[in-house]
Order: structure tokens, then sequence, then C-alpha cells
């Protein structure tokens, strides 16, 4: 942006708010919690891009996308245009300007985070891919002839779609592999309706499929077919992007009571499975009357705002280090708040308590106070002793972390893992240990956000494609 | 979508079907089970595989009404798709030559058990098989399971087919006698298993019980199906179903197994009242 006047014209427009759904239907239904930016909104906000010369946002997103070059579009009117130029890094952009935690990436870096409030680039990519959509103006892009070549993708997640929809884009023959009966992972078992509406995910695969991917569901690779079938099947090369498909429990007593579910169960039930819709859908949920999630992760505030909107009279985080050190994203949590979620910091459970029927009824707590950083850098929290203490719970949703399943490994054991299961991979490009096989997100990294697997996702396909030029 | 080629009704309320599940049928071993689903907001259950014709891509799968779905299942027909069928899950059953081997089936737990006693046979084992159900027409697949065991033995709850009694009572009597077994395998009613455990326990008799407790996903993700197994956690979809019975703590399993009983009785109820409005459904129609 060469002329100042324009500049500092710019600089006046206040980053425009999101508008909500108002708290009444948030606490009661599972529609979509904010509503998405207006047009005139959308066209103030970009318009607030000061076009910087060095293009540090780019540089925070993990594919990449050409930032300023899509708010100038927003800016000129174009508004599919600009959707069409984020799809070429990245396809799911109704997805990612919902869930990407922006604050650490692109809009971390924006340059008038300096002197005011960054540029709302998610909320910006939200829109336009919404645009697109609603206005049917999905197109599938000119595509290379077909280079013949196969490629197996293990998960159905954002590593997987992201590895797909590249490698479709390069000609090449891609088939996904999901172990459910719904394609997206944790875009569809995990994160909920209110945040990430089914209908959006599904749009975008299907605009994936739409690249020439082939998705199948029920298919579980590692009991169905081992990865070295899948080379015998043909493909010739192999992306395994299968997520942290397993929840971690806490091993102290009384965990198996009636009444205490893993995150993982509990979001499962509720999104993948409709189960707040029981008995229209068939898979029934229970929540007591006062909820505890254990955790103060993004997948802690899911379900706390689940259990909300399931009716529970009191939910509330119990969560062993402080606010500070909450890994969930500060809007995620204002939003939980909002809708009555409370907090109990510094403290953790011991065991749980049931009746006869073995359903939960209180749990023993300690407190604790922090000490000197971990591993993560993070103060380490340590129980104060003595200071046990009885809490009355009915449910219990334990949000604490997950790791790696190990069901395809059981037939691929010549892939390296880490000693906490996770698979060795080259940073990269994603290769293992065995040859032709590439592995990218949560099943590399740990637990960790979409728009990461995403690139993970990205990187593999990139060294994919490299690697069966050689072929 | 597996389609059903087959449907034989094997006793009130429990229904055979053959389904085209290729895949799967050339896949699978004994023990191993599918997870079902039967429409767009269905639950996902978990049923064992009673058999298996790789050539012809075909599973068998005896279904037992108790709920909702296995109810709507067991209503569809020939010609009919099931929705999702995904396949094979679970360890399957370690099969060796034990020597001189007991399986028990009761109710509709004949099914899983027949491809297992039809593996351990193979395997050179001499078998000894205990069928119980509550009555005549609920004992199950008797000419299957007659095929491949040694020795056939049969009870029912009010001694209207075979010797009067549980299954336990058959089993204690072959104790009693000193028969000597050298493993034994038991799948049907959760009470059943743990009752025959009880009484194996004593003789030292190495006892494996197949569970079937609440799953959703069936691949590890979620930990419904946990059990405690030896003082340790374990799912049964992956690290089962088949446990040594002597190690398993069967009161919990059956407070957690009763976990959504109320919404599943609820569920179930509404349906059957459903199904009384519905007018009779005809069955391959002529003309059609």
């Amino acid at each position: 942006m060469g002329d100042p006047e324009k500049k500092k014209a710019a600089l006046r427009i206040p980053r425009q708010k999101m508008p909500h759904l108002g708290l009444h239907l948030r606490k009661t239904t599972f529609q979509e919690v904010p509503l998405g930016y207006s047009a005139k909104q959308a066209r103030l906000e970009a318009q607030r891009c000061l076009q910087c010369k060095r293009t540090v946002c780019i540089q925070g997103c993990p594919v990449l996308i050409d930032i300023p070059a899509f708010l100038q579009l927003i800016v000129d009117g174009d508004i599919i245009g600009a959707s069409r130029k984020i799809k070429e890094a990245n396809a799911l952009p109704a997805i990612c300007g919902r869930v990407c935690p922006q604050e650490d990436q692109c809009e971390k870096t924006c340059v008038l985070a300096k002197k005011g409030e960054p540029l709302a680039i998610g909320r910006l990519e939200r829109y336009v891919a919404d645009y697109e959509r609603e206005h049917n103006a999905v197109e599938v892009p000119p595509l290379p002839p077909p280079t013949g070549k196969r490629i197996a993708v293990i998960g159905s997640g954002p590593a997987g779609l992201i590895a797909a929809s590249e490698l479709a884009l390069k000609g090449h023959d891609v088939t996904i592999f999901e172990a459910l009966h719904k394609p997206g992972g944790v875009l569809v078992y995990g994160i909920p309706e209110f945040r990430l509406p089914k209908k959006i995910v599904e749009a975008e695969i299907n605009y994936i499929q739409s690249l020439g991917v082939k998705i199948k569901t029920g298919y579980i690779i590692g009991m169905l077919y081992s990865v070295d079938e899948l080379f015998a099947q043909g493909f010739q090369a192999v992306f395994i992007g299968i997520g942290a498909g397993l929840p971690r429990f806490l091993n102290i007593p009384g965990e198996n009571l009636c009444g205490i579910f893993s995150a993982n169960e509990f979001l499962t039930r509720a999104n993948l499975m409709f189960a707040y819709d029981f008995p229209r859908a068939d898979t029934p949920i229970v929540v007591g009357k006062k909820v505890v999630v254990l955790g103060a992760g993004n997948t802690a505030m899911d379900a706390a705002r689940i259990a909300i909107r399931l009716g529970a009279d009191d939910v509330c985080i119990v969560y062993r280090r402080t606010r500070a050190e909450a890994p969930a994203r500060i809007e995620e949590i204002q939003r939980a708040e909002e809708e009555g979620l409370k907090f109990h910091f510094l403290m953790a459970p011991t065991r749980f308590i049931g009746n006869d029927d073995g359903w939960l009824r209180t749990m023993e707590c300690i407190r604790m106070e922090l000490g000197e950083p971990d591993d993560s850098g993070r103060r380490r929290p340590v129980p104060i002793p003595g200071s046990e203490f009885i809490m009355e719970v009915d449910t219990i949703v334990n949000a604490i972390g997950s790791g790696s399943n190990t069901i395809l490994f059981r037939t691929a054991s010549d892939i390296e893992r880490s000693k906490w299961g996770t698979i060795v991979a080259d940073e990269e490009t994603g290769l293992t240990s065995k040859k032709g096989v590439y592995a990218g997100g949560d099943i590399v990294t740990g637990a960790a956000t979409v728009i990461l697997a995403m690139g993970a996702g990205k990187a593999a396909a990139v060294a994919i494609d490299e690697y069966l030029a050689t072929l | 979508m597996a389609k059903i080629l087959e449907k034989t009704i094997l006793a009130p309320k429990i229904v055979r079907m053959i389904i085209d599940t290729p895949e799967i049928a050339r896949k699978r071993q004994a023990g191993q089970f599918v997870i079902v689903r039967i429409s767009e907001l269905g639950e996902r259950i978990p049923l064992s595989i009673a058999d298996a014709d790789p050539e012809r891509g075909t599973l068998t799968l005896v279904i037992q009404e108790v709920g909702k779905t296995s109810a709507c299942l067991n209503e569809m027909e020939p010609g009919e798709e099931i929705l999702d069928v995904v396949g094979p899950l679970g360890i399957p059953t370690h099969i060796e030559n034990f020597g001189r081997v007991v399986g028990i089936g009761g109710g509709v737990g004949i099914a899983p058990l027949h491809p297992i006693i039809q593996a351990l046979k193979r395997a050179g084992n001499h078998v000894t098989t205990i069928l119980g159900g509550r009555s005549k027409e609920f004992v199950i697949m008797e000419d299957e399971m007659r095929k491949v065991s040694d020795e056939l033995l049969i009870c029912t709850d009010d001694g209207s087919y075979g010797k009067k009694g549980f299954v336990t009572v058959v089993l204690q009597e072959l104790l009693d006698a000193k028969t000597p077994i050298d493993f034994c395998i038991a799948i049907g009613p959760p009470i059943m298993m743990r009752n025959v455990c009880k009484i194996t326990k004593p003789y030292g008799v190495a006892t494996y019980v197949s569970l079937n407790t609440i799953m959703v996903d069936g691949t590890g993700m979620c930990g419904s199906c946990r059990v405690t197994v030896d003082g340790k956690t374990r799912f049964v979809c992956v690290d089962g179903p088949e446990f040594n019975g002597h190690q398993v703590d069967f009161d919990e399993m059956f407070k957690r197994m009763e976990t959504f009983k109320p919404l599943e009785d609820e569920a179930y109820r509404r349906h059957q009242e459903q199904m009384k409005k519905k007018p009779v459904r005809k069955v391959a129609m002529e003309g059609d």
C-alpha cells in the first residue's frame, strides 16, 4: 500500500466483531455459534490489510495461503476469486476459517497486531469459502492428465484429506481408507456441530472427491488389509494420517464406574452419532446434573459445551494447572464461560467413588501448586500433601489427552515408532522407516491442531509426488 | 453396503442372515466380529460372526432382538442392504491343539462359538460341546455344532430338550466325572460366562470367555467397552473380545453394560409401539 492516505484510512477501521448466536439458543441447541461476517463487514475488515511487502502472515500459515492476495480480491469485490485463491493452497477453507488457531499463526505475525488488533484473517477465510459454497460457485479446477500412479491414504482426517487433494491435483489416482462410516476424522467425530457444522465438512470433502479422490469408508487398515497388502493391491505409495485416536485414562481407582467417559467416547456419541438428537438418532448419551470435564484443552471445552447443551445443571473444568497454562484457544474458553462453564484450577482427581449400582457419585481431589518448569516449559503442577477433599459429581468426561491407536501396526511392525507410539517420520517429507510409506498429523506429532496436520499432509504430498516420479 | 442374501428364523427373535461381504469373508478368523449400522441416524452395534464362506464371499450373522437396532435388523429381508458392515474386528481366537476342549454355548452365544469350535476341532482337539437354551426352541444351530464336535451335550432351563438345567450343571457333571479338560471356552449371556468361570476355577481349567460389551467405534478409539481383566483396564474391541475368564471383573462389567439401559429400553419400547401401528409387512411379493 503505497498511498499513505489510504493507509491511514485503513488504520482507522476497527477489527470487525463476529456476530454470535443468542445465548439461550447456544445453551439449548447445537446450532453454530459464530454467525459469520456480513458482506459489509468482510469488505471493511479486508480493507484493513496494509498489503505489506514482507508477507509475514503467509509465513505464519502452515499451508502457506497467499493471504494478502485473497484479501485484495475481497476488497476488489471478487469474493469467489478470493476463495479460489485460498484453494490453490488449502482445499478446506471453510473448515480452517472456523477451527484454526489463527491467533498463534497468521494473525500472530500480522503487522497490525503490533499497534492494535490483527486482521481477522480466519473470519475472512470463512466468509469467502461460505460465500462460494452458498452461491453454488464451487468448481473443479483444471486437472492435469492422469499419471496412472496410485496412492493409498489411510485416515480421512485433515492430514489425509489434504495429502489426497494435493496428490489428486497432480494427476495421481488417490484412494482414502477410513475406518469409520463417515469421512472427516476428528472433523466429524471430534469437533462439535456448534463449532463446525457437519454439512460444511461434507461440502469440503465433496470438493476433494470432485478432484477424483475416492473415499472408502468402513475400511480398517491393520485389520482388513495390512499396509503390505495395499502395496500388493497396486498402490505405489501410502500416506498414514490416522490421528491420535486412543483415549488416555488417569489410571486411578474407580475409573471404570458408569458415568465416566473418555472425551473420545463422549464426543463421538454426540458428534458422529448425533446422540444429542436421541431418540430420533439411535445412539444414546447420558449426562448427570453435575458434570466435571478433566483437562483444559479445546477438546475439554467442546465436551463441556456439549454437556451444557445436553441440559446438565452444573458443568465445570477441573485442571491441574492454571488458566495461563490451559492449552485451549482463548476464544474457546471465552465462549464456554459465556455459556456457564466454571473452572477449578490447580486441582486433580485422585479417585472416583460410586454407589452400589456402579455409578459415579463423588470424586476425591487433591490441590496442586505450580513448581519448576517441566519438559513442555510450563510450570509443573505439584500435589499439596494433605489437601484432599471430596467433590460431588455424577458425570466425568476425561479430556486429558489422547495417544496413538496401534491397530494399524499389528500388521505393519516394520514402521518405526517412538516410545510414545507415534510414527518416526522425516520432519520435512513425512517419510517413515518403510519405503514408499509417509505419515503426517497427530500420528507423528501427538495430538496437535487441524492446520498442523494439514501442513504435514501437504508436505508429504510434495514428497510422495517426487518419490512417484522416481518409480 | 452389504446385501442380505438369505434369512432364516432360528428361534423366536433370533434370525440368521447370510450377507454379501466378500472382503471381510476372505479375511475374518474365528473369534472376530463386525460392527453394523443400518441407517443414517442409526447406532453402531457389534455382532459376532457365526460363519463365513470366503469363496461365496459371505458372512453368517446370528442376531437376537434385544433392542431397537437388532429389532430393525431382524425385520430386514433378503435383497435389502445393510448400510455399513465393518470388520473384521477383535483379536482372533488363539487356536492350538490343547488336547481335550470343552466349548459352551448359551442361547445366541452358540453362534460365535461355532467358528471357534470348528477351528479347534480342525487343529486336532477332542471337542465336547455343551449347548444350552431357555427351552428346546432356543437351542439353535444343533446340526452345525454336532458336525464340528466329537461329543454334543444339550440342556434347557425348562427341561423341554436334553438335560434340565443350566450349562453349568452339565459342566459340573463332566468335572465330577473327572473328565480331563485342557481348555474351556464359554460364550453366552454374561451371567452364564461368569458362572462357568466360577465352576472351572477351583479345577484350574483354563477358561476363556468372549465378551460383548457396549461399543461405539470398535477400533479402540472410545473406550466404552472397557473391562477390568487381571486388575488392568482392557478394551474388549481391540484387546479382546476373548479374555481369560478367571481374570475378568464380571461384576464391574455387568454394571457398565447397564449404562444406557433406560434409554435403550425407551428406544425399544417406542419402536415396538410403532411396529404395532404399522401394517404387517409382506415378504417377497410376487410380481414385484
